[in-house]
């Protein structure tokens, strides 16, 4: 792949992400293959072949050893990155935990893909968000530009002192992963102004009495998680902050940063979805005109709970669009929103698809903006018919 | 000299691997990194606040001190320190015989410059006594529990040296606290020829039921009845470092050992067995040259 720095270039999502890695320049990527991440890293080896990447490249034996690695390399206080999709990061999920836990700002580009069984290499939301519990930031892309914006934002998130976690860059694999869009790259010394060198306050000194990753009782665990909490709560601001300073210096920007609205205003239904088909609901809404608007969460951790509220604030219904499911819950996003929304009079209901790949169609948008905010949550398209969870 | 490992006050007496990694830490030659996997070592000697090693160490999880350890010396790399630096993993041999094998296997193929140190107690201690890849045949433990119908595990253990002396490895040993000079001068090869693997005989007082006093007679007899034999492959040969004219019956290191108590003359005999069948591959291989 040729890019040209500063440029418009005619890129698709995996890679988009991986120039925006190379001006990120961190010093190790570890990588391994999974469908539909794979063509990022193999763009990142062959910008380290082409002399373009001055980074160590960790070709990892399992996503499980990659992220590892990465833990490793972050301790030492350099800069990392790796990417994954789907069961690679359902193998990750125990060392996520310990990764933020360790509050090593590693950042990940995750190529949404739906879990096994049965097995499915397509699109949904299933893997990164079964990973939300996991003190990670997850942001989601709705756009191959946004996938690089966001890639150079989420280290100066992640790095930012008072946070120090990691970031999952999230984007939908296929959807976005292998389509090609017109997208502008800033430059190295555009990045550079952004994106202040790395340093860990903790990183590891040689010669020194220090342990990461020490066991600790009862007597400390719970403070550790405290300060956990803090810096998650401490992410939004610096998450706003990000995106603020990206506009200010670059002239795009995403929302607020956590989340984005379109077509609120005199609006008395809304959908509020998560990733790429958020502009799906966008160019449906823009096209066939009504009051419609559509609030898309960028920032699925932290949850921009209050930042919601304040959205919706004319909104009389809601359609909570939902591409990952929690069995024996509901949406995933669908529970997130009404939690945030608890003791606003506001009619809520809950619409599942596009898992696993399956189409999404004109006929589903206009389904769902028509049905938004009735009483009855529906599964989109199942055997050809637009199924109540209600039976 | 400043000790490494001031003091491990939280292992049982007698314990085996606290007397291999002090020899260790005091034979480091440069500023050095310990990664550990989650085990016996790590959890008497990082309580936080505390660590009883007088240099940086870190701990991740349970089986992927050898990714972790990879990390840390491809940062080295990049900031051109790698050769100032030992990075050394400290793994019992549940996270290097079973759960971590495949991340050890990766480290080791990919040429990354990590000493792994495999203290080997030849069972789960940590949670309990445990049986893994490194039990011995017949050994009892609480999930190969002795009973009517039951003595002990019935397979025998892993080669791991063998099996990691067939990965593109600059230096592999097996080496044994009651050979004190041998241990050192092994691990003072295995620090400068990496990827290197040592793997450490050290008896567990608890997990194998022996008064903490014979620790290091354990050891001892393990290397001359041919249990553990002392070796190492280096320069794609193997090499037996000590070769006895006349071992040791196996009983001499059986009887010690309430793991063991259970069995009966047949046992004890198809045990020799194996001792003898084991030991005469190694010959072989010796005299095979150049396999490795």
């Amino acid at each position: 792949m040729k890019v040209k720095f500063g440029e418009v270039n005619l890129l698709n999502g995996n890679e988009a992400a991986a120039a925006a890695v190379v001006l990120a320049r961190p010093k190790v990527i570890a990588v391994y293959p999974i469908t539909p991440q794979t063509a990022c890293v193999e763009e990142l080896c062959n910008f380290k072949a082409n002399g373009m990447l001055d980074a160590e490249i960790v070709h990892a034996e399992s996503e499980h050893s990659a992220i590892s690695a990465c833990i490793g390399a972050a301790c030492m206080g350099v800069r990392t990155f790796t990417a994954t999709s789907s069961q690679g990061l359902a193998l990750m999920h125990e060392v996520l935990f310990i990764a933020s836990g360790m509050r090593l700002p590693i950042v990940m580009g995750v190529a949404n893909r739906a879990l096994s069984a049965p097995i499915n290499i397509w699109n949904d939301l299933s893997d990164s968000i079964a990973q939300s519990h996991s003190s990670w930031i997850q942001l989601y892309c709705a756009s191959n530009q946004e996938i690089f914006d966001t890639i150079i934002q989420a280290y100066r998130i992640s790095e930012e002192p008072e946070v120090l976690l990691p970031t999952m860059v999230c984007y939908d694999g296929f959807i976005l992963s292998h389509l090609y869009e017109r997208l502008h790259l800033l430059t190295q010394e555009e990045v550079n102004s952004y994106l202040p060198e790395f340093k860990l306050p903790f990183a590891v000194e040689l010669g020194k009495r220090m342990v990461l990753g020490p066991l600790v009782g009862p007597e400390h665990y719970m403070e550790f998680k405290k300060s956990q909490r803090d810096a998650m709560q401490r992410a939004k601001r610096e998450i706003r902050k990000a995106n603020k300073e990206f506009f200010e210096r670059f002239g795009r920007c995403y929302g607020d940063g956590l989340l984005e609205s379109y077509n609120l205003e005199g609006s008395n239904k809304v959908v509020i979805t998560i990733g790429s088909l958020a502009f799906n609901f966008r160019y449906y809404v823009k096209k066939e005109g009504g009051k419609v608007g559509v609030i898309r969460i960028r920032s699925f951790r932290p949850f921009p709970a209050e930042e919601l509220r304040e959205a919706v604030e004319g909104v009389e219904k809601i359609a909570v669009v939902d591409r990952a499911y929690e069995f024996g819950l509901g949406g995933a996003l669908y529970h997130e929103v009404r939690s945030s929304l608890f003791g606003l009079e506001k009619k809520i209901n809950n619409f599942i698809l596009g898992l696993g790949g399956k189409k999404v169609r004109i006929d589903d948008l206009k389904f769902i903006i028509k049905h938004c905010g009735e009483s009855k949550n529906y599964w989109i398209n199942v055997h050809g018919e637009n199924v109540s969870e209600d039976g | 000299m400043a000790e490494i490992l001031e003091k491990a006050p939280l292992t049982c007496s007698g314990c085996g691997l606290a007397i291999a990694t002090r020899i260790i830490c005091r034979n480091f030659r440069k500023p050095s990194i310990l990664v550990l996997s989650t085990g016996c070592l790590e959890v008497t000697t990082t309580l936080y606040p505390y660590s009883y090693f007088n240099c940086p160490v870190l701990h991740v999880a349970f089986e992927n001190a050898a990714a972790v350890a990879s990390g840390v010396f491809r940062a080295l790399k990049t900031q051109g320190r790698e050769k100032e630096v030992d990075v050394i993993v400290l793994a019992g041999d549940g996270a290097t015989f079973d759960i971590g094998f495949q991340a050890l296997s990766g480290m080791v193929e990919r040429g990354e410059e990590v000493c792994y140190i495999c203290l080997d107690n030849e069972a789960y201690m940590n949670t309990g006594i445990q049986r893994s890849g490194a039990t011995p045949l017949f050994a009892s433990t609480t999930t190969t529990p002795t009973g009517r119908m039951s003595m002990g595990k019935l397979e025998r253990k892993k080669k791991i040296s063998l099996i990691l002396g067939m990965h593109p490895i600059a230096y592999l040993a097996t080496a044994s606290i009651a050979y004190h000079r041998d241990l050192i001068k092994k691990l003072e090869k295995a620090l400068a020829k990496k990827p290197s693997f040592l793997h450490i005989l050290t008896p567990c007082p608890t997990g194998w039921r022996f008064d903490p006093q014979h620790t290091v007679t354990l050891s001892k007899l393990a290397v001359e009845t041919n249990y553990f034999p002392l070796f190492e492959i280096e320069d794609n040969k193997l090499k037996l470092n000590y070769k006895f004219e006349k071992r040791n019956p196996i009983s001499d290191f059986l009887k010690l050992q309430g793991r063991f108590s259970h069995l009966k003359e047949e046992e004890i005999q198809k045990i020799q067995e194996m001792v003898d069948e084991d030991y005469i591959q190694l010959v072989q291989l010796e005299e095979a040259g150049e396999v490795f």
